[in-house]
């Protein structure tokens, strides 16, 4: 399956960085929702059985209020007081539904990229990178080392995305594509096992859409990271080319 | 009704002139005295002669060195205490619980929560009476000095518990701003454990929103002196409170020495911030690497654990004393190391009552006017931004803090200068002035977030009704905003009940309120009794509070629309 060459520009190995091969991606599995049930009170909100390959995008359309960014929440984590959900989210035999968001490796995309405004561009995207040296090694000079990997690393990716040379800039100073542009990467750098899409391409305008759109589902492809979209963009269910599910509006 | 909107647009600069022409004067009123001129006193000549006295002074040195300490460590633990709080508990139902416990706490006035810290722990206090006889093995009080202790340990706890509520209150009205939410949830979703992603996602953006108020706590930490007086060390004690002394002294040529002193103070205050600020880049350059080295765990559970022990050991403290000022003012006797005082008696309060009457309607009286003044300025000041389609400015926010951040002592004691020279008398009219100097910040503070955030479509649909600005302010903004008003009220009121300095120094010591009777009586040995009027300040700002809360449910309760948006 894919390693991660698909960080570098055509398809070329990247042997140098810390995303050499050997880093096994956790990808090739199935992200399966069993029997999910989210309800308001005493109120059922939606119900859903399905699963999604690795690699394929499903999009879940429906108008506003039929609960679909509470799903999203649910299967990230982030579930909110007032709902509760049930069943099972499996990934390569491993129910998340009871784990803490931070270990579910479930990679989230907004609809606002929320870059950091604290930090540069590189920093958002080193933000998201995991951290490769365990403290024993952390000597000095491997430090250095270190941190150099990390900023060739933030490099190859803000390469990748059209970006290179822009590690030191303040992201307010990035137009709306490139900052989407650097969301998408820092969710990617964080080495997701899938890919959860929050309406990821409504603010962008139309032209910025397409590109995006073309951006995102080809590394999720390439990854072979099985994706839920949630929209109500029929374009976006559409250039996702996968399986839709329609949620209407329930009692 | 065509004097509506001129009348608006001048109200934000009537607010400037209240906050900053005194705080100027004031100033300008201890430079001349402190530099040998005022001639009302004899001084017709620039001297540095008063400041040699001061120098000269035994003990100015720890005096100065107590003032640096207070500022600086109860603030740094009290940010403590709030941020671990608030990365212990994001997102959960302990923080909308605390949020709503917040609004009371803040109204404890100061001295209420000193004297309650001091009976306390002091070494017959509730604290050692619960550990005696048994684990402690005391049968009679332990032999240590609290309040008072040489440190200003008692000091720095007094201040952290009224500053913790603070500043947690002004977190939580920042954290919307800086996105919390939208960034802890992008962080974990990135691998970081909650608190770690607290520290690395939200605090870098949450503690610019905060450092006014920040700054705001470690200068009334540097300079504050009914806390001080209650809890500080006494020989020699905090500048603060040795420039009230000069102030208060019979011979009146201590006034040049004490208009010195008060520019010290001012410059002490000065250093703390100064001090603070070289802190927080340290704290910047330091923690850049880390921000970005891709760590997603630090030291997580101890850190939340940290916060859970932090929050629990404050409430205890609030709870100890209040439970402390109940049982004493109740108690008939109360033998060491019993842990409850028997019999019961009403006797201090039958006592107290006849007393009480003077300062609590002079009491009552100074809050609503002062708040009343405070509340028409800010709400005019606010609805001139929605007139004039612009915020306002950063210079004008500096305005707000500035009573918060210049020592009063140093102020208030040039005012108090001013009005000697112009020959005016000093009364209830310049108290209530002064007070609105500390009101009008807090009302404006808590109501600014509502009145800003108000749906601007309903001023639209006012206006395409046909309906005029001023009818649009008082048939459709003021009632749809009846609830933070009264929170607002309630605020500036308890802001005013708690106010010591003031009321002594601008009624000349000539009016008496709940405040100041408590102060004096907690350094006489009286207990009972003070803990009597502890209790009263108490209870008058709660009343308010509870008025806050019970009059829209009761004016407006077929409309919960408006009580609830």
């Amino acid at each position: 399956m894919t390693s991660l060459d698909a960080f570098s520009p055509g398809g070329t190995p990247q042997t140098s960085t810390e995303h050499s091969a050997g880093d096994d991606l956790a990808t090739g599995h199935s992200l399966i929702l069993e029997n999910i049930r989210i309800d308001q009170g005493s109120r059922p909100l939606l119900s859903l059985n399905t699963r999604i390959a690795p690699g394929e995008v499903l999009t879940l359309m429906g108008p506003s209020g039929v609960g679909k960014s509470t799903l999203l929440a649910y299967l990230a984590g982030f579930l909110a007081p007032a709902f509760s959900g049930q069943g099972r989210v499996l990934l390569n035999d491993r129910d998340l539904s009871r784990l803490p968001a931070e270990t579910r490796q479930l990679g989230l995309l907004f609809q606002d990229p929320l870059l950091f405004p604290h930090l540069s561009v590189g920093g958002n995207l080193a933000f998201g990178m995991p951290r490769n040296v365990s403290r024993k090694k952390a000597l000095k000079g491997e430090r250095k080392a270190t941190r150099q990997v990390r900023g060739e690393a933030i490099e190859a990716a803000l390469e990748e995305i059209g970006l290179a040379g822009f590690a030191d800039r303040d992201p307010t100073t990035l137009s709306g594509g490139q900052r989407a542009r650097v969301a998408l990467m820092r969710v990617l750098l964080s080495r997701p096992c899938a890919m959860l899409l929050d309406e990821p391409f409504s603010k962008l305008d139309a032209s910025l859409r397409h590109e995006m759109r073309s951006l995102v589902f080809t590394r999720v492809q390439r990854l072979g990271l099985p994706t839920l979209m949630v929209t109500h963009d029929e374009a976006d269910a559409k250039a996702a080319g996968g399986p839709v599910i329609e949620l209407g509006a329930q009692y | 009704m065509r004097l509506f909107s001129p009348t608006i647009r001048t109200i934000p600069w009537l607010a400037m002139a209240l906050l900053s022409l005194p705080v100027a004067g004031g100033l300008a009123g201890v430079l001349a005295p402190a530099l040998g001129w005022l001639p009302a006193l004899g001084g017709n000549e620039l001297t540095l002669e008063h400041w040699r006295t001061l120098v000269a002074t035994p003990g100015l040195a720890d005096m100065v060195r107590l003032s640096l300490s207070a500022g600086l460590a109860s603030a740094l633990i009290s940010l403590a205490i709030v941020m671990l709080f608030l990365g212990a508990f994001a997102e959960t139902r302990a923080l909308a619980l605390v949020r709503r416990l917040l609004s009371p706490l803040l109204a404890v006035p100061h001295a209420a929560a000193a004297i309650g810290i001091a009976f306390l722990l002091a070494p017959s206090g509730l604290a050692s009476r619960l550990l005696s006889p048994w684990p402690s093995g005391w049968d009679t009080p332990p032999d240590y000095l609290f309040p008072g202790d040489p440190w200003g340990l008692g000091l720095i706890i007094g201040l952290v518990i009224k500053e913790v509520p603070f500043l947690l209150l002004m977190s939580l009205a920042a954290l919307p701003q800086c996105q919390a939410q939208a960034r802890l949830r992008l962080a974990r979703s990135l691998g970081y454990a909650p608190v770690t992603a607290f520290a690395k996602a939200v605090l870098p953006g949450l503690y610019p929103l905060i450092r006014l108020p920040i700054y705001a706590v470690i200068a009334f930490a540097s300079a504050n002196v009914e806390v001080a007086m209650i809890l500080g060390p006494t020989t020699p004690p905090p500048l603060a409170v040795a420039v009230v002394r000069w102030i208060n002294d019979p011979d009146l040529s201590m006034r040049f020495v004490a208009s010195a002193a008060a520019l010290l103070q001012l410059g002490v205050t000065l250093a703390a911030l100064g001090l603070w600020w070289l802190g927080e880049r340290l704290v910047a350059s330091l923690s850049r690497t880390a921000l970005t080295g891709g760590r997603r765990e630090a030291g997580d559970r101890l850190w939340a654990g940290a916060g859970g022990l932090a929050t629990l050991l404050a409430v205890l403290l609030l709870g100890g004393s209040l439970m402390g000022l109940v049982l004493w003012s109740l108690a008939a006797w109360w033998p060491f190391p019993a842990a409850l005082p028997s019999p019961l008696s009403y006797h201090a309060w039958q006592g107290a009552l006849p007393g009480l009457k003077e300062p609590l309607t002079q009491t009552a009286l100074i809050g609503l006017a002062a708040t009343g003044l405070s509340l028409l300025l800010t709400v005019g000041a606010l609805e001139a931004e929605h007139l004039r389609h612009r915020g306002m400015a950063a210079w004008a926010e500096l305005v707000l803090y500035l009573p918060l951040v210049v020592p009063p002592v140093a102020f208030l004691f040039g005012l108090v200068q001013l009005q000697v020279q112009a020959g005016l008398a000093p009364g209830a009219l310049a108290v209530i002035l002064a007070h609105s100097l500390f009101v009008l910040p807090y009302v404006f503070l808590s109501l600014a977030e509502s009145y800003r955030r108000l749906d601007p479509r309903w001023a639209q649909v006012a206006a395409s009704l046909g309906h005029s600005q001023a009818s649009l302010f008082w048939r459709v903004r003021l009632p749809l905003l009846t609830v933070p008003i009264l929170t607002a009220a309630a605020v500036g009121f308890s802001v005013s009940v708690g106010q010591y300095l003031p009321t002594l120094l601008m009624s000349a010591g000539r009016l008496s309120t709940l405040t100041t009777e408590a102060v004096s009586l907690a350094s006489g040995g009286d207990r009972r009794l003070t803990a009597v009027y502890a209790l009263m300040q108490l209870l008058l700002p709660a009343l308010g509070f509870a008025l806050a809360l019970a009059l829209p449910r009761l004016l407006m309760r077929h409309r919960s629309g408006v009580l609830n948006p």
